[in-house]
């Protein structure tokens, strides 16, 4: 089977640089051609600049038509919707820059085509028209500097708080894990040097002299209370790792060596994430993919998949070995209630190592 | 000094005579345009191997973990039963990276032009030490051949995506690639940045001593100003790479920390203590960055050239270009923080590079408007050089704004290391530096091989590149958009993303098409080189000085006297002349006024 099916691609191959040496071929029937552009060449070559442009705002417009509801829902987070603005606010001035920079340079090319005969017009500078399109992008750019600063001091300013819940996210070659503080709200001290402590229980290192890490509880699932701001303490015991929450417009990466920090608030639950109009039409639409594959797998007598369900996740998104496409962490936004009596069934450190 | 007498008192008449055997005329040449076809040809393998891994990855993107044929034959054990290994899709990425970055447009591109037109268009007979240049090329070629080799090594190449950030590039335990393959890929960019280094001083002193007379810097043609900057930031970060590269290597080999700290790996606790991987990124970035002006400016430069040449106008405000070549390039070496912002770098640091690099979109946008400007009221001739210029303007714009997005520290949070960042710098520098490659090759083609390339296959080259150029990399951003990390193997771990299945496929059909599309230009290319239309000595009617040497290459360039220079490069469709240009070596009309630029 391979071999037929290198063979054919190799056929393939000398078929189409056959071809090519015939159009070639065709191509210089003409025995005078300079293959210096003359005026036939320029006409077509023009008039296919501004199809070209044509082009370029069709796709524009069919990739939104047919993929704007890949991209991410609403933000789940309190700082998501100063992002989401800031988003929104520079994609206006890109597509409006775009749109008309692309209209006149592919206007300009098919509309000023060469002729035989025709002379440029000599036309080498105007100081008025540089300081104009020097300015405009200084003062455009002065603004969407001083919002973005502002955002972003507003986001990354983390104080450390009473209120707070203070979460370690621990990643390690492929997966992750979450630590929270327990009942004194202090994470203990930690190093990978004690990972291998207690036959390895000590999941994410702690230092079982700290009395602070002994109520400690490292679990392999996410879990956050709404409406709670959130301090993440991130460590990495091997590699670089990034901790990415795409619906919370959140990411840090995870560094051997240090302590890296990142807060949110959370706004919106999973439950009430799942009920949120574009997610029911995504679910949907993923699901409706899902069945088509399943179709296929049934047909070859294997397991169908499993109906998807919207969850929060964590991805990592720092190339870190084999397994990177798949070191994931589901994360559950629920209610102070619901989180407080997960927390509870959940074993301290103290009670791991026991 | 020594080296601007050499060139000045070197007698060419002698040299003419002077008997060369295959191996100094075509081998070890110190010729400046033969090593300029020398680094083209070199960079044209080397981007048919970075090409050809994309393909591969991108058929794995497309249809995941499915098993082909084509994989089980170029890949062998590492695509067991035809489905490609994840450790070899990440090796393709990183080989893929480095390869068209470094090999294809810092040396193809750079290497080529800089080589064939800074003595052509300067009036210089060669460059300031030939053998510095001869060496330069073989070091390139050497690199080349170290990473071609590191991918038949046991375990595979270098796997940790072309920026290597340790400690996956430190540690073999981490990854199969980071054995012995990481070793060759550290070997070979050592290298690389040492032939990097020689060429970019020759450029730098051949442009500052050895212009003809009359060639002033103000007269200097716009590929000059950016081949001479390009040289410049070359020389200011490439050797800062060279010590990430060299202190890596310490940590590899010899047990040091620069890089690790506190990691265990493999049931083990291993001994380092006290380095970062923030210092790498530093390091690696303080190079990374400017590259992408190494790699583009060479790009803009000869865009401007042809963009002039064809529509038969001069520039349109040759100071402000040269201004923001300049601009550009200072500012190049204090933005490498934006590629850091979530790193664990102190956000105040953050709100620092937003600023320095949001502020690079000033002279970009000066020099979009002033390319756009130059085509109003032109007389264009669609060479095929003219299409990939115009090409490039195109895809420079679209690229380059989504870089006000990725600049933005608050932005870059949630699209950082995304698919948008994949689309946004292959347009921005990876397309368009391309496409400055291509114009290049079918504008100074008969003066590197004294034959014409065949215009129509141009013409069938740029349209399916042009077309299929966006037909990935538009799709794309929405990928990035819906938040999928770039560099993973697969996203069929996450249910999440199964709904951008078919914008994969869509790209990668764009993307073998696009493939296919080379194709054609290499026919062209090889063919024309034998029997291409014989080229007259100024095909293009253009004014700068390589038009004015003979069809045949000949060391020294110029029979008898090297000509003098009596204006600027871009006299094109001046008032008061009978033709649409003037050469740079016709002196001034009496009363004629030189432009005051």
């Amino acid at each position: 089977m391979t071999t037929i099916l290198t063979l054919t691609v190799l056929v393939l191959i000398g078929i189409s640089i056959w071809q090519i040496s015939k159009m070639f071929e065709l191509s210089q029937t003409d025995r005078n051609t300079t293959e210096v552009a003359n005026d036939k060449d320029n006409n077509t070559q023009g008039k296919l600049m501004f199809a070209f442009l044509a082009f370029i705002y069709i796709l524009t417009l069919y990739s939104f038509y047919a993929w704007g509801d890949v991209l991410l829902p609403e933000a789940a987070s309190e700082h998501g919707s100063d992002y989401d603005n800031l988003m929104w606010i520079s994609f206006a001035l890109i597509f409006f820059v775009q749109t008309i920079t692309q209209a006149l340079l592919h206007y300009f090319a098919y509309k000023y085509r060469g002729e035989k005969g025709k002379k440029a017009l000599f036309y080498a500078d105007n100081d008025r028209l540089e300081a104009i399109w020097t300015i405009i992008p200084v003062i455009t750019l002065a603004g969407l500097i001083l919002y973005g600063l502002y955002t972003w001091t507003n986001i990354m300013s983390v104080e450390e708080n009473e209120d707070a819940l203070v979460v370690e996210l621990y990643a390690q070659q492929f997966n992750w894990k979450a630590r929270y503080a327990g009942q004194d709200g202090v994470l203990g001290d930690a190093n990978v040097r004690f990972l291998q402590d207690f036959d390895g229980k000590n999941l994410v290192g702690i230092d079982a002299t700290d009395p602070n890490g002994l109520d400690d509880v490292v679990v392999q699932e996410l879990h956050l209370p709404v409406g709670r701001e959130v301090i993440f303490k991130m460590r990495s015991q091997d590699v670089l790792h990034s901790a990415y929450m795409p619906h919370f417009r959140a990411q840090m990466n995870c560094v051997p060596g240090m302590i890296t920090e990142f807060a949110f608030t959370p706004i919106t639950t999973t439950e009430e994430m799942r009920q949120n109009p574009d997610m029911i039409a995504k679910v949907k639409k993923i699901n409706k993919i899902r069945q088509e594959n399943s179709k296929e797998l049934v047909a070859n007598g294997e397991e169908a998949l499993e109906p998807y369900i919207f969850d929060y996740v964590l991805l990592c998104n720092k190339i870190c070995g084999a397994s990177h496409y798949n070191m994931q962490m589901k994360i559950v936004v629920e209610t102070e209630e619901e989180y407080e009596q997960w927390m509870t069934q959940q074993q301290t450190f103290a009670q791991v190592i026991q | 000094m020594s080296a601007v007498a050499h060139a000045h008192v070197e007698d060419h008449e002698h040299e003419h005579h002077h008997k060369e055997t295959f191996m100094t005329k075509y081998i070890f040449s110190q010729d400046h345009k033969m090593i300029a076809k020398q680094y083209l040809i070199t960079g044209l393998f080397m981007g048919i191997i970075g090409i050809a891994m994309s393909l591969l990855f991108r058929i794995q993107l497309a249809w995941p973990e499915q098993s082909f044929a084509i994989f089980e034959v170029l890949l062998g054990k590492w695509a067991p039963e035809g489905v490609m290994d994840p450790n070899v899709y990440l090796a393709l990425v990183t080989i893929h990276g480095t390869i068209m970055v470094f090999f294809v447009l810092t040396a193809g591109l750079s290497g080529t032009f800089s080589n064939l037109l800074i003595p052509l268009q300067i009036g210089a007979r060669d460059m300031a030490s030939g053998l510095l240049n001869m060496i330069s090329f073989w070091l390139f070629f050497l690199s080349s051949a170290i990473m071609v080799a590191s991918l038949f090594v046991e375990a595979g190449p270098a796997a940790a995506g072309w920026t290597i950030y340790p400690p996956l590039s430190a540690l073999p335990q981490a990854q199969p690639g980071s054995g012995m393959g990481m070793t060759l890929w550290l070997v070979s960019m050592a290298i690389f940045i040492a032939s990097s280094l020689l060429g970019s001083l020759n450029y730098i002193v051949t442009v500052l001593n050895l212009r003809t007379k009359g060639m002033t810097m103000s007269r200097l043609p716009l590929t000059i100003w950016a081949f001479f900057v390009t040289a410049i930031i070359g020389v200011v970060s490439f050797p800062v790479l060279l010590s990430a590269a060299l202190l890596l290597i310490m940590d590899r080999s010899f047990g040091t920390s620069f890089f690790l700290s506190d990691i265990f790996i493999q049931g083990e606790v291993l001994h380092y203590q006290g380095g970062s991987p923030v210092l790498y990124e530093h390091l690696f970035w303080f190079l990374g960055h400017p590259e992408v002006y190494i790699v583009l400016l060479p790009a803009l430069g000869i865009t401007s050239e042809i963009i002039a040449t064809n529509a038969r106008k001069p520039i349109f405000g040759y100071r402000a270009m040269v201004a923001s070549i300049l601009a550009i390039a200072f500012l190049s070496t204090i933005v490498w923080g934006h590629h850091m912002f979530i790193s664990g770098m102190n956000p105040f640091l953050g709100s620092v590079f937003t600023f320095t690099t949001l502020l690079i979109a000033i002279p970009s946008a000066v020099k979009a408007f002033n390319y756009i400007t130059t085509l109003w009221k032109g007389n264009l001739q669609f060479n095929p050089a003219m299409l990939f210029s115009i090409g490039l303007v195109s895809t420079f714009i679209s690229g380059g704004l989504t870089g006000i997005i990725l600049g933005d520290s608050t932005l870059d949070i949630n699209v950082h290391d995304t698919y948008f960042v994949v689309a946004h710098f292959h347009l921005v520098m990876g397309i368009s530096a391309l496409y400055g490659l291509f114009a290049g090759v079918y504008h100074w083609f008969p003066k590197m091989f004294g034959r014409m390339m065949n215009k129509n296959l141009g013409y069938v080259h740029f349209w399916v590149t042009a077309v299929c150029a966006y037909g990935v990399f538009f799709p794309m951003h929405f990928i990035g958009m819906a938040g999928l990390p770039r560099r993973y193997y697969t996203n069929t771990a996450f249910p999440y993303f199964d709904d951008i299945a078919d914008i994969n496929v869509v790209i990668s059909l764009f993307a073998f098409t696009a493939g296919a599309a080379q194709l054609v230009f290499l026919y062209n290319f090889i063919y024309s080189i034998f029997y291409g239309k014989k080229a007259e000595q100024n095909p293009w009617k253009s004014n700068t000085l390589e038009w004015t040497t003979p069809v045949e290459h000949m060391h020294g360039n110029w029979p008898g006297e090297i000509p003098h220079v009596h204006r600027w490069a871009y006299d094109y469709s001046k008032p008061g002349q009978e033709e649409d240009w003037v050469s740079q070596i016709v002196p001034l009309k009496e009363g004629e006024e030189e432009l005051q630029h």
